[in-house]
Parts: C-alpha cells; sequence; structure tokens
C-alpha cells in the first residue's frame, strides 16, 4: 500500500522542524520555532485537526505520524532550551567572574584587647583553673590596709612619699595589690583562694622598666594546712601554664613585711631551656643565668592574720600562702616588649599586635 | 655589697669555686647580682723579683735601667721612671705578656733606646692601693725571686657582688656572709674576728680625756666611744689595703682604713675623731637645730631638718649621725690621739636622714637596716686591735659608753613540729639543732618537740617569733628542696563573678566590632579636665604627683582616650576605633567613706572595709570612623548614630532596657549628645556623643564619637541577667504592616514608638523605625518617618480587622502628638 501523501508531507515537515530547531541559538528562536511548527496557525496543528477529513483507512496512520512529529518536536525544544539555557547561563557566569585576590567587605576589622588585659585573663583562668576565685579591689586605698595591716612598721621606707602617692596622711594610691589580702579575709573567714588583678602605682621617674603605673596579680590562699610546699606546686603549674609544661620553679629566700618566710621565685628561662645560652651565644631574656626572677611569695605572716582574727584567721589554726607578680613583666618577658612606657602610649601600631 | 671571695674563704673556705659559692648564698637568702674579677689577668706573668743594679738611663735623667733577677736565671733589664728604685730592693715583677688590671697587656718596649722586658710595679698599678709616689719595695721575708707574686700579695681576686635585704644588717659585713656559707655548707668558721680585745695600756682613764652623752634617746641606742694616744698615722700595710680596695674602699690612711675595714667585716661602721680637734674634748648626741650648716668630710656644706641627728663637740656639729663625718675633726696625718666612735642609731631616722640628704653611704646603708647595740662594742673591739697593732697606738682603759637602755637578749622557743607543718616536709630535731648553732644561735632543746634558742644580737631584728626561726632553718635547709604539692582543698571553687564575666563579654564586644583597648594613666591633669569642661576640683588630687601632669585621679575615662587618640593622630593613623575599660574616681559621698564620717579620722582605725573614694568600672569608647574605606566603599565618618549602635549592642549584651534622653555633657555637640538612664528606675548608666567641636579642636583629634558606660551600675541593674527561663516560640503566624508618618522635627522617635505601642497594645510585638525622610512636600519642619509593625497573638491568627482597629487606635495616638498617617 501507499504512503498516503498526507503522511510524507509530515514526516517532511517533522525533519524540517527538528533542523529549524537545531539551528536555534537562543531561547527567543526558539520560541518562534515552536510557534512556527507546534503554534495553532502551524501546518502540523493544522494537519491534526483535518485527520477527520481523510479517508479512513488513511486517519490511523497519518494521525500516528502527526502525534509522533509533535511528541518528537516538543522534547527537541525542550531539550533545545534547556542546551540554550545551560550555555546562557555559562556564558553569564562567565561575565561575573571576579578578582578573587581583591579584598572582600570587612565584616567588621577585628579590633584587639591590650596586651596587659591578655595577659591578665590568661593569668586569671589558669589561677580560676586551680581554684582560686577571682577579686578586685579599691586602687584608692587607705594606708591601714596598704602598710599597716600588711605589717609595715611606721617607719617603713616605702611609707614615705618619695615611694607612695598620697591623697591625704592616711588614703594613698595602693603601691601593690596586697591590701586586698587584708580586705578579702575581713570579709570572709577561711579558706579562702583568691587573685587578685589590678592597677598599682609607685612615683617612679618613668623609663624603660619604671612607670608610675602597672598591674599586679595577688594570689592568696589560707586553709588549716596550707604549706609552703603547697605554694610551690601552685607556682609551678602557673609556670607551666603560662610559660610552657617543661619549666621548673626555684624557691629563693627573700624579704617581704608581710610573709614570713619569704621566697622569691624563679622560672627556668623558657628562651634557653634554663640552659643559659642560646647557640653560643649568652641567652639575653636570662642574662645566662638560666633562671628569671618573676614574682615574690610566701607564708601570710602571722601579724597580718593577727589583724583579721575577729573573722576567723587564728594563726595558731590556720596559715597560707600569698604571692604577687608583675603582669608588665610577664609581658616584657614573654613578649620581649623592650620598653614599658611604650605600653600607656597606646601606639595602634602596638596594640594591634596583640590580643586579637 | 662587694664580698671578696679571697677574704671570705679566710673565714669560711667550703672548697668550692666562687660560683659555687655564689650559688649557695643566692640560695639561702644572699641574693649574688654579678660574680666578676678583680685586679690583674692571669697571675703567673707576676713574680717576685731582686733589682740587682739600677744605673741611670743614658739619655734620661728620670729613667733607671735595672738588672732585675726575676728567678728565670738571665737577669732581665728593665727601664724604671721610679724614684725610689735602688739596687738590692726585692720588688714585685710584671714579665712581658702580663695583663694589668686595667686589661692592657705589657709589652716589650724601648725606652729611649733601651730595650725593657718587664715593669717594676707601684702598688695602684697592681690595683691592691692607690700609691703611684713609686714602686712597691717588699719585705724579703726569704722569698726568693721567681716567687709567684700572688703568695706574696693578693694581687688578683674574685668578687661576688651581692644585694642585701632590709632585714639582713648581719650580712652587710663580710664575716656575716661567711657565716651564712658556714651554716649551709658546714665547713669550718674561723673565730669571730670581733672577739677579742686588746689589753689598755696606761694608768690614765678614757673618762679623762674626754666625755660622751647621748641627748636624745630617740635616734640613738648606744654610743661608745674609746680613746687611743701615740696615734701614728701613715699608709695601711699591703693585705688591708688590698682587702679593701677589693671591697670597693679607697686606702686613706690606717686610721680611717681600720674604720672601714672594721665595718666590712662585721656591719658596724665607726668613726675616728682627731681627739685633739673634738672641741672642748666633749661629744653630745642631739637632734640639729632648724637650718643648722656643716661641712661634711666630702667638703660639701649641708644644711639640715630639725629631725637629723648630729654628733656635736661644744661648739658644734662634727658629723651627721650614721651618715657621714665632718672636716672639723677629720683625722690627718699630724692626728696623734683618736677618739674611736661607735655608735647605735635608729635605723628609720638614718633612712629619712639619708634620703633628705640625698647621701647615702656605706654607714647609712647599714644602719639604716637597723643594728644591735652589742655590735658597736665588737666594732670596739676589733678596731682597737688593729690601732695598736697597725699604728702603734695606746689604748687608754676604759670604754666611754652612753646606753641608756641595755637590751637583753632575746629567746625564742621553737615547736618542731610547726616546722614541718608550715614548709611541708618535717625536719629532723638534729638538723633543726644544727642549722640554728651555725648562725649563731644558742639552742636548748626541752624534751618534748620544743626548743628554745637565744638570738644572736646580729640578728635581733629579723628574728623574734617561731615564723622566724622556721624561716632561718628553712633557708639552710634549702626551700628548693621542698616538694611541689597542691592544697588540699575544701569548700572553694574557682569562678569568675557574674560581673566579672559581663565585662569581659563587654570588652569582647567591642573588641568584635573593631574597637582596640587602651590603658591609660589613671591620673590626669587639671589643665585636661579644664579642657573638658570639667572641673578639676571635683577631682582627687594627688598630693605629690610626679607632675602636674598626672596630679589629680580620672573622673571619667575619655581623656585617656584623648590622649590616646591625639598621640595616633599626630602620627598620621587616623581612622581609630578605640575603648579603655578601668576605673574613675571621686571623692567618697556621704554614706560612703565607712560609717559616713571622715574618711580621714575613720582610718586612723581599723577602717573595716570602708572605702576612703568613691571608684566605678567605666567602659569608654572613642571612634573617628564608623567604618573604614575600602575599594569599593567610602569611610564613614564616626557620628552619633555609630556611638549609639556601640552601646545599643552593650547594653543588650547585658540585657539592660534603657533610654537615651538628649544632652549630656559639656564636652559634647549639645544636639548630638544623649544621657543613657536604665529604663526602670531611669539611673544614670553613662553618655554617648560627638565631641564638641571646640573641644576636638583644643585636644588636636580629628571629630569623634564616644561613649561611656558605668560598667558597675549595669551589672547592679541586672544582678540575674539570662535567667528569665524559656518562653514559648509561638507558631500563629505574625501580620506585618508598614505605616508612614508625618510629624514635627521636635518630635522624637522615642515619643512616636511609645505613642504606636500606646495605640497596638499588646498584641504588637515590635515597631522598628526604617526609613526618615525630609522634603518640601512635608512642609518645613516636618519630617516622615516609616514604620515596620509586627502583630501577633500568643493563641490565635489575627484577623485583618483585628489589626485595622489596632491601626486607627495608633492614628488617634499619634494624633495627640501632633503626627498623620501618611497614604
Ligand atoms: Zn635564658
Amino acid at each position: 500500500m501507499a504512503e498516503p501523501a498526507a503522511k510524507r508531507r509530515l514526516e517532511e515537515l517533522g525533519a524540517e522542524a527538528e533542523a529549524a530547531v537545531a539551528a536555534t541559538g537562543a531561547a527567543s528562536e526558539l520560541e518562534d520555532v515552536r510557534v512556527r511548527y507546534l503554534g495553532r496557525r502551524s501546518e502540523l496543528t493544522a494537519a491534526l485537526r483535518s485527520i477527520g477529513d481523510l479517508p479512513a483507512e488513511e486517519r490511523g496512520a497519518v494521525g500516528q505520524a502527526a502525534n509522533a512529529v509533535r511528541v518528537r518536536l516538543e522534547e527537541m525544544i525542550a531539550e533545545r532550551v534547556a542546551s540554550l539555557e545551560a550555555d546562557e547561563l555559562e556564558r553569564r557566569l562567565e561575565q561575573d567572574r571576579v578578582d578573587v585576590t581583591l579584598l572582600g567587605d570587612p565584616a567588621f576589622p577585628t579590633g584587639h584587647l591590650h596586651l596587659v588585659s591578655e595577659i591578665r585573663r590568661e593569668l586569671e583562668d589558669v589561677f580560676v583553673g586551680l581554684g582560686f576565685t577571682v577579686l578586685e579591689g579599691p586602687e584608692v586605698e587607705y594606708e591601714y590596709y596598704n602598710f599597716t595591716a600588711l605589717n609595715h612598721p611606721p617607719s617603713h621606707p616605702a611609707r614615705l612619699p618619695q615611694d607612695t602617692f598620697y591623697l591625704s596622711d592616711r588614703v594613698l594610691l595602693r603601691t601593690h595589690t596586697s591590701p586586698m589580702q587584708v580586705r578579702a579575709m575581713e570579709a570572709g573567714g577561711p579558706p579562702i583562694y583568691v587573685v587578685v588583678p589590678g592597677r598599682v602605682y609607685r612615683p617612679d621617674t618613668p623609663d624603660a622598666t619604671h612607670v608610675p603605673m602597672f598591674h599586679q596579680l595577688e594570689g592568696l590562699a589560707i586553709d588549716e594546712d596550707i604549706t609552703l610546699g603547697d605554694l610551690r606546686g601552685v607556682l609551678l603549674e602557673f609556670a607551666r601554664a603560662v610559660f610552657g609544661p617543661s619549666r621548673q620553679v626555684r624557691l629563693r629566700p627573700g624579704y617581704f613585711p608581710f610573709t614570713e618566710p619569704s621566697v622569691e621565685v624563679d622560672v627556668s628561662c623558657f628562651v634557653c631551656d634554663g640552659t643559659g645560652a642560646v647557640g653560643s651565644e649568652r641567652c639575653p631574656t636570662c642574662k645566662g643565668e638560666a633562671w628569671i626572677e618573676i614574682l615574690g611569695a610566701g607564708m601570710v605572716d602571722p601579724n597580718v592574720l593577727g589583724y583579721v582574727e575577729d573573722s576567723g584567721y587564728d594563726p595558731e589554726r590556720v596559715q597560707g600562702f600569698a604571692f604577687g607578680m608583675g603582669i608588665e613583666r610577664i609581658a616584657m618577658l614573654k613578649y620581649g616588649v623592650p620598653d614599658l612606657r611604650m605600653l600607656w602610649e597606646n601606639d595602634v601600631r602596638l596594640l594591634e599586635q596583640f590580643g586579637a | 655589697m662587694r664580698v671578696p671571695v679571697a677574704w671570705l674563704r679566710s673565714y669560711c673556705d667550703p672548697g668550692l669555686s666562687a660560683a659555687e659559692i655564689a650559688d649557695v648564698l643566692t640560695m639561702s637568702g644572699i641574693k649574688v647580682e654579678r660574680l666578676h674579677r678583680a685586679g690583674v689577668g692571669d697571675p703567673s706573668a707576676f713574680v717576685i723579683g731582686r733589682v740587682l743594679d739600677a744605673e741611670r738611663h743614658p739619655n734620661a735623667d728620670r729613667l733607671s735601667v735595672c738588672r732585675v733577677d726575676d728567678g728565670s736565671g738571665e737577669p732581665r733589664t728593665i727601664v724604671c721612671g721610679a724614684p725610689n728604685v735602688a739596687g738590692g730592693q726585692t720588688v714585685a715583677v710584671a714579665r712581658p705578656g702580663a695583663v694589668m688590671p686595667d686589661g692592657t697587656e705589657l709589652g716589650e718596649a724601648k725606652l729611649r733606646g733601651v730595650r725593657s722586658s718587664g715593669m717594676i710595679l707601684a702598688e695602684d698599678e697592681l690595683g691592691i692601693g692607690t700609691d703611684h709616689s713609686g714602686i712597691l719595695v717588699l719585705e724579703e721575708d726569704g722569698l726568693p725571686p721567681g716567687t709567684p707574686l700572688a703568695e706574696a700579695l693578693a694581687i688578683a681576686d674574685e668578687l661576688i657582688e651581692v644585694e642585701i635585704t632590709p632585714n639582713r644588717p648581719d650580712a652587710m659585713g663580710v664575716y656575716g656572709v661567711a657565716r651564712d656559707v658556714h651554716a649551709v655548707t658546714g665547713a669550718p668558721l674561723a673565730e669571730d674576728p670581733t672577739a677579742f680585745d686588746v689589753e689598755p695600756a696606761g694608768a690614765d682613764r678614757a673618762e679623762e680625756h674626754a666625755h660622751v652623752e647621748i641627748a636624745d634617746t630617740e635616734v640613738c641606742l648606744r654610743f661608745t666611744a674609746r680613746v687611743f694616744e701615740d696615734v701614728e698615722v701613715g699608709p695601711s700595710p699591703p693585705w688591708l689595703k688590698q682587702r679593701l680596695m677589693a671591697a670597693g674602699q679607697r686606702p686613706i690612711s690606717n686610721v680611717v682604713d681600720i674604720t672601714n675595714y672594721v665595718m666590712l667585716t662585721c656591719g658596724q661602721p665607726l668613726h675616728a675623731f682627731d681627739l685633739d680637734e673634738v672641741r672642748g674634748s666633749r661629744i653630745v648626741v642631739r637632734r640639729a637645730r632648724e637650718d643648722e650648716a656643716m661641712t661634711t668630710l666630702d667638703g660639701v656644706e649641708r644644711r639640715f631638718s630639725s629631725d637629723v641627728a648630729l654628733v656635736c663637740d661644744s661648739e658644734g656639729p662634727s658629723g651627721i649621725a650614721g651618715v657621714m663625718g665632718g672636716q672639723v675633726s677629720e683625722v690627718s696625718a699630724k692626728t696623734t690621739r683618736v677618739l674611736m666612735e661607735a655608735a647605735t642609731w635608729v635605723g628609720p631616722n638614718i633612712m629619712r636622714t639619708s634620703r633628705a640628704l640625698g647621701l647615702r653611704t656605706e654607714a647609712s646603708a647599714r644602719f639604716e637596716k637597723g643594728l644591735h647595740p652589742e655590735l658597736a662594742m665588737a666594732g670596739q673591739r676589733l678596731a682597737a686591735r688593729l690601732m695598736v697593732e697597725l699604728c702603734g697606738a695606746r689604748l687608754v682603759p676604759g670604754t666611754l659608753d652612753a646606753y641608756p637602755r641595755p637590751v637583753a637578749p632575746r629567746r625564742v622557743k621553737l615547736r618542731l613540729g610547726r616546722i614541718g607543718s608550715l614548709l611541708g616536709e618535717p625536719m629532723p630535731e638534729d638538723e633543726v639543732h644544727t642549722v640554728l648553732e651555725r648562725l649563731g644561735f644558742e639552742v636548748a632543746p626541752d624534751g618534748s618537740g620544743r626548743l628554745a634558742a637565744v638570738v644572736p644580737p646580729s640578728r635581733d631584728g629579723d628574728v623574734q617569733r617561731e615564723a622566724d626561726l622556721i624561716e632561718e632553718v628553712a633557708r639552710i635547709h634549702g626551700l628548693d628542696r621542698l616538694p611541689a604539692t597542691l592544697p588540699a582543698r575544701r569548700r572553694a571553687v574557682g569562678r569568675l563573678r557574674p560581673a566579672q564575666r559581663l565585662r569581659r563579654r563587654l570588652e569582647d564586644a567591642l573588641r568584635d566590632r573593631g574597637l582596640s583597648e587602651v590603658v591609660a594613666y589613671s591620673f590626669t591633669s587639671p589643665s585636661a579636665l579644664d579642657r573638658l569642661r570639667v572641673d578639676p576640683a571635683d577631682a582627687l588630687a594627688i598630693r605629690n604627683p610626679l607632675s602636674e601632669e598626672g596630679s589629680v585621679m580620672r573622673p571619667l575615662l575619655l581623656p585617656g582616650l584623648l590622649d590616646a587618640a591625639r598621640h595616633n593622630a599626630a602620627h598620621g593613623r587616623p581612622g581609630l576605633r578605640l575603648f579603655e575599660s578601668a576605673h574613675v574616681y571621686a571623692a567618697a559621698g556621704a554614706g560612703e567613706g565607712g560609717d559616713g564620717s571622715d574618711p580621714v579620722q575613720m582610718a586612723e582605725a581599723a577602717p573595716r572595709g570602708a572605702l576612703p573614694a568613691r571608684e566605678r568600672h567605666h567602659l569608654a569608647g572613642l571612634l573617628t570612623e564608623a567604618a573604614p574605606s575600602t575599594w569599593r566603599a567610602e569611610a564613614r565618618v564616626a557620628d552619633f548614630y555609630a556611638a549609639r549602635g556601640l552601646v545599643e549592642a552593650l547594653l543588650a549584651i547585658a540585657g539592660v532596657e534603657w533610654r537615651a534622653e538628649p544632652g549630656a555633657r559639656p564636652f559634647l555637640h549639645p544636639g548630638r549628645s544623649a544621657t543613657v538612664r536604665g529604663a526602670a528606675d531611669g539611673r544614670e548608666l553613662g553618655w554617648i556623643g560627638e565631641l564638641h567641636p571646640l573641644v576636638a579642636r583644643e585636644w588636636e583629634v580629628p571629630a569623634a564619637a564616644a561613649f561611656e558606660l558605668d560598667a558597675d551600675a549595669i551589672d547592679e541593674l541586672e544582678p540575674d541577667r539570662g535567667q528569665d527561663g524559656y518562653r514559648d516560640l509561638t507558631s500563629f503566624p505574625a501580620v506585618v504592616q508598614d505605616i508612614a508618618i508625618v510629624v514635627d522635627e521636635g518630635i522624637s522617635a522615642a515619643r512616636i514608638e511609645a505613642a504606636v505601642r500606646a495605640g497596638a497594645g499588646d498584641l504588637l510585638r515590635s515597631v522598628r523605625i526604617f526609613d526618615l525622610y525630609r522634603g518640601e512636600q512635608l512642609g518645613a519642619g516636618r519630617k516622615s518617618l516609616a514604620l515596620r509593625l509586627e502583630f501577633r497573638a500568643p493563641d490565635r491568627t489575627l484577623t485583618d480587622a483585628e489589626v485595622a482597629a489596632r491601626r486607627s487606635e495608633i492614628e488617634a495616638a499619634l494624633a495627640e502628638i501632633g503626627g498623620a498617617l501618611r497614604a
């Protein structure tokens, strides 16, 4: 049986449409193609509509052929649309390319904590970990707390105006954080484990290693059976946390009016690892001594406890240790800050080096 | 203090190197600062020589050409310039290659045509004296030529420089230092050089020659004097000169050298008077009359306040007690009668005098630590022996001794068990015993775990209680041998308090928003406060400031931030964002400083927790830039809202409800500043604002915005922050409505928001102003704000009708403040 002309025409139409789809270069052209071949006025639509006019024996074959052409054409157009859209996206993305080496929008450039704050927090955290509570106290202080209750006799030279800033006969700027030992004990009975960071003042003319204001961290532990060995253990933990796990501490006899026995505490040098030498040169940090003096400490003098006896500190029943360290000294040692005066100059070039 | 090691070894030689001795001292309480050598280099280049003959140099009148036997077999030729050189002398010879004390190396040299191979030495060239008038001529003493010079003279010595703590006047003498070496090492200790006296001679009595009297017993505890006659003043022998030189004292004459030597040996300073120059042969100790003057030994005329103790003769001052003698009765070459003073002064008085005069001497450094009156007689004994031995003097019988309140030896009890419980390690009784005895304590055990110790006078100031004895035992035993243990903890838990945690959070918030923390001095200048229009009279003033720059305690943090801003701006670093977290200070108000009484009087007794000033912890920030410039955006200059944004963030973190009221401080832009108040009680929490342009100009800082908050007040507001518990997250949808309103310029956003809230009732969850517009069509003095309102009910979905009803209520409320909804 010969193919009906209508079916042949449909096949030609199909081939023509396929060629047109393939030739399109953009989605908009494709829409034209779709309207031309599948639109309401297209030949294919007309053919489908006029199937009924065909002889009955041709209707089935032509109808199937027309549907097949339509379905294939729709599929092809969909595919072509997808492919063109992908091409276009790729082109657009290519055009959107940026210079990835340019700086990003700052979320906001982070600022910095002052070096002293950073070290202070580090020390606080170490001692909190060791079971100490952090206290703060007044910087404008009574002579009583700063000297008298700390067992400084009335003639002690530290009381002289050459060594202490006075606001009145009996009121001064604290010269150390130690007055908080007495205030803390007055405020609550034993056991007590506290550290006290804060500003202290001495009338030293500023030079590389002296400034009239600096920071200390005081420690105090009083209980029934605190020993000098406990002081050594606590300071060993502190030294290892701050200066590195292989540090040693060394206790030497010292002298402070408010501790007895008094000790000076050295830590093995963390630059030369306690050898005193870096290569063949003398270690610049410990000056070849292998040890660095880091703080003063001792067992709380019974006379000091005597001042707070009615708060529960009977020197025959409780005992303990106290220590005090300079935060700036640790800054100088650990970070090599050469001149203390720089710390209060607040030059942003220095501020930005620490505490991010 | 300089401790010559050879001298130290003469009292106690532990068979250790100087470095090891230094370690012993450091670890037992005498901190060694430095260990160094003094004197010549390698001593083997220095030998005893004999001058065989000395002839005049053919080409130079003043030079001699000497042939010297130095024991090497062949006599060496040495050209010598000393006038006293002569054949037959036993002399000190330096061979070529010798290194002199000043570090120069001796070479062979031709002097006016004659080759000189070595040098005949004067004592100053050896560093053992100061004499340069001629070569040192030695006693023959059977020293053959070639004998190392070091066997005859201490030409090389090691020196230990030590730092003596104020509690150790006993260690201000070489013998005291030797005692510590003995106590630690157990090496034998020589007999105390002050133990022996000398027999006086003659039938007269010291009282017949002179009279001493203490007129003021508050400055002098004891005044002893001895009289010496037939004194031959001259140079000291080489051994004495060498010890003084090594210890850093210049030899002067035998009498003066003896006073210094005794001081360096046992720590008791002495003073020698030419008794014939002591007017009235009478010494009186008294305080100075105001403005009294005297010329001291150093040739300086000094004036005194009435606190200064003076040693006077019948016509006036002849010495500053315990510090320095006067010229008036100084020992000279002509002196034949000496009055030797050994006194005990009150330490604090000497320290005040020494500081007030700016005159710190070897004597004052010892007296200020407080010496025991017994030591005065110890010094007299050693001095007397040397006066007789070295000056041919006759000690007149009797000691003039003004000693109004004799001090009895101190006895201290020690419970042996306390040693272990304090140190963390028990110590055997016999070790305790041995250590204390080596330190000079007389120890008597009582057989029941206690002992009583009699304190040697030189340690009396430092050892008065059981704890002090335990320290003695511990420092000799070795503190470094104690175990490292941790406290057996009871009850206490380590933590930061909530206020401390909050402060860290706030500081971190500022840091993370691009601000860098500064630390500025707590004191400032009155003129700085003037520049801020803050009255300096209200600030706490320091009586003895280092300078006017730091003479008042700052009542706010801003001046420190401004200083930092000026410093950085002046160095070309713009775009500053700075903050500080620190105390500010003000006088204690009524009800503070204890019970409201005068804090000064209060502190006479125990203040019992009272605070002498009003101190608050503040947090302040200053910015010249809100956002930095980037390659695609301009920098934004900091204005009021930049600072306010930071305050909003901080107070949100703190969980504080607050409000801003216009106007704040005289140093701020009057139209762009606000007081920050707590919403609940209206308490002032701080301020926000742009710097007043005049203030910025006077401080030489760029335009800036700043804020300052009272961190203590914030903490007090919200003591149980973050403990509200869970709040239901409702799932009923919100209705969002945007409205635009037009109001007069003078109506603040806060008032508009309050009106909106009043009208909207409790269905309104949030209101946010998202646009502000001014334009001609609104008319002058009017502004338009766009608000986004969010309505929500916890229990149902809102209907349009409900929201519309609210909207008309809002409209009515806005009408009351002259506002109208915009179409
Ligand atoms: Zn080192």
